[in-house]
This record gives C-alpha cells, sequence and structure tokens, in this order.
C-alpha cells in the first residue's frame, strides 16, 4: 500500500438528467412535489431521470506515475477528477489520496478582473491552497514564467487575453503538491507557451511527482504519461501502457464521418467527410490519389484570430502530420456564420493504412473545439512501385528520396 | 515525506464531522476572500467609505424625523438620533453580512464549480467583510456621542463582546441562508423581505421596554434583540439588557452548530446544483 498515491474503490457518480436543464429546486416545486407525491412513485421517476456519470470504477495509482485518463465526451472523465478534487462528492464508493494535492481543472479560478495582477497572484494562490510566505517567495518567478512585469500593477481586466493566460498558468504552474490532478489546462496560449507549459509538466513528472491528467490530446498523453486510463461511459474500460490504450480508445470511436447535432455555444465543428481531390465524398481512397477533408465549422458568435488544423494520426495515435490554417498565412474570417474549409492532401504522401483525422478549432489565448478522432479513413493501396512487391511497408509516409548507387571507389573521389 | 497528508473521499450524506484541522489550515484563504471583497468594494463605488457612514446617517435621519420627531417613539431616555443610530449600526452590519451572505454561495459558483476548499469560508468571509464598513459607521456614532454629551459608562467594555455575538449571529444566519439559497433558488426573493421583517421584529427603532415585561424574554429568541439592545447598553447607556444577551447567545449556538451540520451535509453536492 505504500507505493500507492491514489487508490480509488468501486467510485459512482449519478446525475440528474432533469438537472442539466435545471439543476436547483425550487421550494415551490419542493412543497408542490410534497403534496402530490408524498410516497411511492419517487423510485420510479428516479430511475428515468438519473444518469450514472461514473460507474464502479476501481483503480491504484502508484507514487511517481503520470496518469493520463482518455475517453470520448461524456466518459465521466471530468466527473473523475472533480471527485477526485472533492470539488464534488461521489454518490458511491470511495478514494483515499495520500499525499498533499493539487488540483487544477481551469488556470485563473478566482481571478478578480478589478485587482491588479499582483493582487491575483496572491488571491489565486491562495485559492489553489499555497501559503502567503509561499507565494512571496515564488512571487518574482511567477511573474517573470508569466513575463508580465511591466503591467504587474494593472487591473487584469485590462490584460490582453494572452496576457491573462499566462499569469494564470504561471500561478498554477508554481504549485508544488506532491499529487498534481490536472484537466486540460496544457491548451493554453501560444505555441512558444505551450512549449513552455509541457516543459514545465515534463519537470513535474520528472521530480517523481504523482500527476493525473485528463486530456482530449493524444499527443500530449503519449509525451507525458507512463501509463493510461479509459473511460467509456463512465465505466474504466481499460488501463495500462500508453499506447495500447490510446489505440484502444482510437480504434473504439472509428466512424467514416464526423457529424454533431448538439451545439456547445462555442465555435465548433459541425461536419466532416472524407472527400476526393474534386471535393467528393468518398468512402475511400487510393494512397497514391489527392485526397481532402471537407469540414464544416460555426462561429456562433463574431470572432477573430480564428484558426483551423488537421492531424492525421496513425492507428496507434502517433500523430504522422498536422496543418493548420496558419502555416499558409490565411487569415479566416470572423462573421458569425457557418463555414466550410476543404483541405487537399497530396497523393503519394501517406502509405496505405488505417488513419483517424483529428480537427482542431482555436486562437491565441484558447483551444474551442478539439475533436481526436473526428473519422476514421483507410488509404488503400494505390498503383506504386512501393507496393509491388507486397503489402507490408513500414513507416507512414512516402518520402521520395534520391538514390545513387556506384562502386565505392567512384565515391569517394567524388570531390 | 515524514508527515503523509491522507484525504478520504466519500459520499456525503449522513452526519459528517466538521474538519476543524482544516478550516484552521485554511484561515489564510479566509483572510484573502476579506480582502478580496473589501478591495473590490472599495475600488468600484465611487462613494467607497463614504456609503459605509451615509447608509445608516440617512436611515437614521428618516427615523429621527418620523418616529423620534413625529410619533415621539419612547427612546429610553436617550435622545432620539442617537438610541436610533446605535441601533442601526449593529443593525445594517447584520443585514448587510445576511444579504451578501445568502447570496454567497451561489454567487461563488466559478470558485466551487473549479477549486476545493472549505465551502464554509465562503458564508464565513461574507459575513466577516462588512465589519469594514460597521468600523467606519462607529467612528460616526463616536461623533454622536461626542455631539450629545452622552459619556458611555462601565458597560463599554462589553462593546466587543455584542460585537462578536452580533459577527456569530451573521455567520449563523448567513450559514443557513446561503446553503438554502444553492438548494432552494427562491430563497433570493425571499432574503430581502425576510431581512426587512426581521428589522421590524427587532428593537431598533423603538426600545425593547415598550414590550411588556413578562414577552421580553421571548424578544431574546431573535437573536438581534440581544444584540441590538447589548450594544446600545454598552455604548450609549440606557437599561441593561440582562438575560436577553443570555437567551439571544444561546440560540445563536443553537443555529450555529445546527447550520454547521446542514451545511456539511449540502455541500458535498453544490457544485452539481450551482
Amino acid at each position: 500500500m505504500s507505493d500507492v498515491a491514489i487508490h480509488v474503490e468501486h467510485l459512482a457518480k449519478r446525475y440528474r438528467i432533469g438537472a442539466i436543464v435545471e439543476p436547483y429546486r425550487t421550494l415551490r416545486d419542493a412543497l408542490a412535489g410534497l403534496l402530490r407525491v408524498p410516497f411511492g412513485r419517487r423510485a420510479v421517476e428516479e430511475a428515468e431521470t438519473t444518469l450514472w456519470a461514473l460507474d464502479d470504477v476501481s483503480f491504484d495509482i502508484k507514487r511517481g506515475d503520470v496518469v493520463g485518463i482518455i475517453g470520448g465526451n461524456g466518459a465521466g472523465k471530468s466527473t473523475l477528477l472533480k471527485i477526485l478534487s472533492r470539488i464534488t462528492a461521489p454518490t458511491r464508493g470511495r478514494a483515499r489520496i495520500i499525499g498533499r494535492v493539487g488540483s487544477l481543472l481551469e488556470v485563473g479560478t478566482g481571478f478578480h478582473p478589478e485587482l491588479t495582477g499582483r493582487e491575483n497572484i496572491y488571491l489565486n494562490g491562495a485559492i489553489l491552497g499555497m501559503a502567503r510566505h509561499d507565494i512571496a517567495g515564488k512571487f518574482d518567478a511567477i511573474v517573470a514564467f508569466a513575463e508580465v512585469e511591466r503591467f504587474i500593477d494593472t487591473a487584469v481586466k485590462y490584460y490582453s487575453s494572452g496576457m491573462y493566460v499566462r499569469l494564470a498558468f504561471a500561478v498554477a504552474a508554481h504549485l508544488e503538491p506532491e499529487i498534481l490532478i490536472v484537466d486540460e489546462v496544457l491548451s493554453v496560449g501560444d505555441a512558444r507557451f505551450q512549449q513552455k507549459c509541457l516543459g514545465k509538466m515534463d519537470d513535474a513528472a520528472k521530480s517523481g511527482r504523482t500527476v493525473l491528467f485528463v486530456t482530449h490530446n493524444m499527443a500530449s498523453v503519449q509525451r507525458l504519461a507512463t501509463s493510461a486510463l479509459l473511460l467509456e461511459r463512465g465505466r474504466l474500460v481499460g488501463s495500462g501502457a500508453v499506447r495500447s490504450m490510446v489505440a484502444q480508445y482510437l480504434g473504439g470511436h472509428s466512424q467514416a464521418h464526423y457529424h454533431v447535432d448538439h451545439r456547445t455555444g462555442q465555435p465548433q465543428f459541425l461536419e466532416a467527410h472524407l472527400v476526393s481531390d474534386v471535393g467528393q465524398p468518398v468512402a475511400r481512397v487510393l494512397n497514391t490519389d489527392t485526397f481532402g477533408f471537407r469540414i464544416r465549422y460555426v462561429l456562433p458568435r463574431a470572432q477573430a484570430g480564428i484558426k483551423v488544423g488537421i492531424g492525421v494520426l496513425a492507428a496507434d495515435g502517433t500523430h504522422v502530420f498536422t496543418s493548420g490554417t496558419d502555416d499558409v498565412a490565411i487569415e479566416l474570417p470572423g462573421d458569425a456564420l457557418e463555414y466550410e474549409a476543404l483541405v487537399i492532401v497530396p497523393g503519394d504522401t501517406l502509405l496505405a493504412g488505417d488513419y483517424h483525422l483529428a480537427l482542431c478549432l482555436w486562437d491565441v489565448g484558447q483551444i474551442f473545439d478539439l475533436q481526436e478522432p473526428a473519422l476514421t479513413f483507410s488509404l488503400e493501396h494505390g498503383p506504386s512501385v512501393l507496393y509491388a512487391r507486397g503489402s507490408d511497408r513500414k513507416g507512414f509516409v512516402h518520402v521520395p528520396c534520391q538514390w545513387t548507387v556506384a562502386p565505392a571507389m567512384t565515391m569517394a573521389s567524388l570531390p | 515525506m515524514s508527515i503523509t497528508a491522507i484525504t478520504d473521499i466519500e459520499p456525503s450524506d449522513g452526519l459528517r464531522p466538521i474538519d476543524t484541522h482544516e478550516l484552521w489550515a485554511f484561515r489564510e484563504l479566509l483572510y484573502f476572500l476579506v480582502w478580496r471583497d473589501v478591495k473590490v468594494r472599495y475600488k468600484q463605488t465611487v462613494l467607497g467609505a463614504a456609503w459605509a457612514i451615509l447608509q445608516p446617517v440617512l436611515t437614521m435621519a428618516v427615523f429621527a424625523v418620523f418616529l423620534g420627531h413625529l410619533a415621539h417613539m419612547p427612546s429610553d431616555g436617550l435622545p432620539y438620533p442617537l438610541f436610533s443610530y446605535a441601533g442601526l449600526v449593529p443593525w445594517t452590519y447584520f443585514s448587510t453580512a445576511v444579504a451578501s451572505g445568502a447570496g454567497s454561495v451561489v454567487g461563488s459558483q466559478q470558485l466551487i464549480s473549479k477549486v476545493y476548499f472549505p465551502r464554509l469560508l465562503i458564508p464565513f468571509a461574507a459575513a466577516v467583510t462588512p465589519l469594514v464598513d460597521f468600523a467606519i459607521a462607529m467612528v460616526t456614532l463616536v461623533a454622536l456621542l461626542v455631539w450629545y454629551h452622552v459619556t458611555p459608562g462601565i458597560g463599554l467594555l462589553w462593546t466587543p463582546l455584542f460585537v462578536l455575538l452580533a459577527l456569530a449571529t451573521a455567520m449563523t444566519v448567513s450559514l443557513w441562508l446561503s446553503a438554502l439559497t444553492v438548494v432552494y433558488r427562491d430563497f433570493r426573493y425571499i432574503v430581502p423581505f425576510f431581512l426587512q421583517f426581521w428589522m421590524f421584529a427587532t428593537p431598533v427603532v423603538y426600545p425593547a421596554s415598550i414590550v411588556p415585561a413578562k414577552w421580553r424574554l421571548l424578544m431574546g429568541l431573535n437573536p438581534m434583540t440581544g444584540v441590538v439592545e447589548g450594544f446600545r447598553w454598552a455604548l450609549v447607556g440606557g437599561p441593561a439588557p440582562g438575560p436577553i444577551v443570555f437567551v439571544s447567545a444561546a440560540v445563536v449556538l443553537v443555529l450555529f452548530v445546527s447550520g454547521l451540520f446542514f451545511f456539511r451535509r449540502t455541500e458535498g453536492t453544490f457544485a452539481d446544483v450551482i
């Protein structure tokens, strides 16, 4: 037991589904309910309107492990983190955490726009559980990390969103608990700042700290985690090596095209299809053909600076390549409309095989929608010299290399 | 790693003990929450500290004209403006504290859904913050004492105790109302009415002595009776409140302890229903 940091036993959490519409009761309803249904019926009603967001989940996490929790939307990842962070109590089961816990479900929790950067560092630090002398000791490091020295005595309501996020993350990054519980806070700031944040996470992991984090981002899970937990509809369906968990997760989510009806109110993807070089939806393509993706997204509010990107992942979750509108310096329109993007991948670049497509919609400050995977597609052997001798080739891409072979004497005598 | 912290996570139903160690460990957060509210309050309002003086002074002026001057309300032999102001200072503190305390948990949704700390600190901080306004209003009270040439007696030494009782009452009521407001959202509309009603049930603008003696002890069941009567006696004189204070203190104690358990029982699901 001594090397266990987090012990979870039959943890379960029930939500009322009605709760999503109107979570709270009113005294009026309570009184009316009491008059109408004094006994009986209640149990029946309960069965119809409840959802087990987490259902009989048990696992142990060893001290020093860095564990990624993966799973689709509604798998219970956030609920699990909320219970382990003590934000909400479980309905059943129990958990024990051995060691000082710090949890970050959001950066900048409790930041007050009227207060200055300096004041917010102290306030936010205290909210995250740091002692005042602790914050004072790390103050300069936090300010330097956030790169806001000049504005430290300005109210944060005047900060740009980038500065705000950097300051918020900087405070969080200087929290040094034995066990760190994190929810996708990596996805903040510009690329350079993200690198800095990932570096900080690496440090945390390497310094022997136990880290438990939720992510949609298969790259960060593979980069940071030593093992992974896979949740599906509230149940723990697998745990173990990161690669096999990621592959299992991606495999379980293969769909030919992406489509959502539920609107989040944020910029989001609505649809995505695999298409031919002329933009016609197709079921499969040859690896030698030019193909592409037709992607529909919506901006519910006018939003400047939005960027769209895709990532192509191999079956095991390895990123083969990523591409975004920022690579080609396209300024996307920011009006509140639905848009359609067409991205064309040149033929004869990927090898035949099964791939997943990831979609990302973001701006400098944050990720609005990340679907990983959004859809799964197959490339079949095209009429390529690569497959002349059969189907097996290692790797993912076709790099048309130059080859020269000549007797060694000649090579040596080259200038 | 000599001392290892252990956190046990369990369902929140049933009676759960109050974790005093944890509350103590988070005492700095209470300080920071109060500090934040005070800072923001004085940064945002143009009137700032002046408001803390104006509110009870204007209320006092209205009561002095209508009740003191026109209706000849008895005031235990004290000048009516001084009498009513000495009652309005603790009352204004209490009603400000309760009004913000009742909505404090619902208003802290952002914090509650993202980070753990003892939720008790939220209504407590809301009850402590208006003490700053209270202190400012006290300055005016001293000025009035000088103006009316009233010298406080030995009772003055009791003042801190009555301030403490006012704080305890405000904390207790905030505790109950903040949890109830989370569970039953219509409390938001009930609280302002409730406070108005409560003010007239408390001897703020009239003396407890106008109530027949045999009923007076019963008035102590309203803890603010003990606070207001005691506070006024300690600073400006008049008849000593006597056993009313003990009845009030006992009521506060019972309500406080039961409120703690009620709050603890409901806090586990705050994040789900907020």
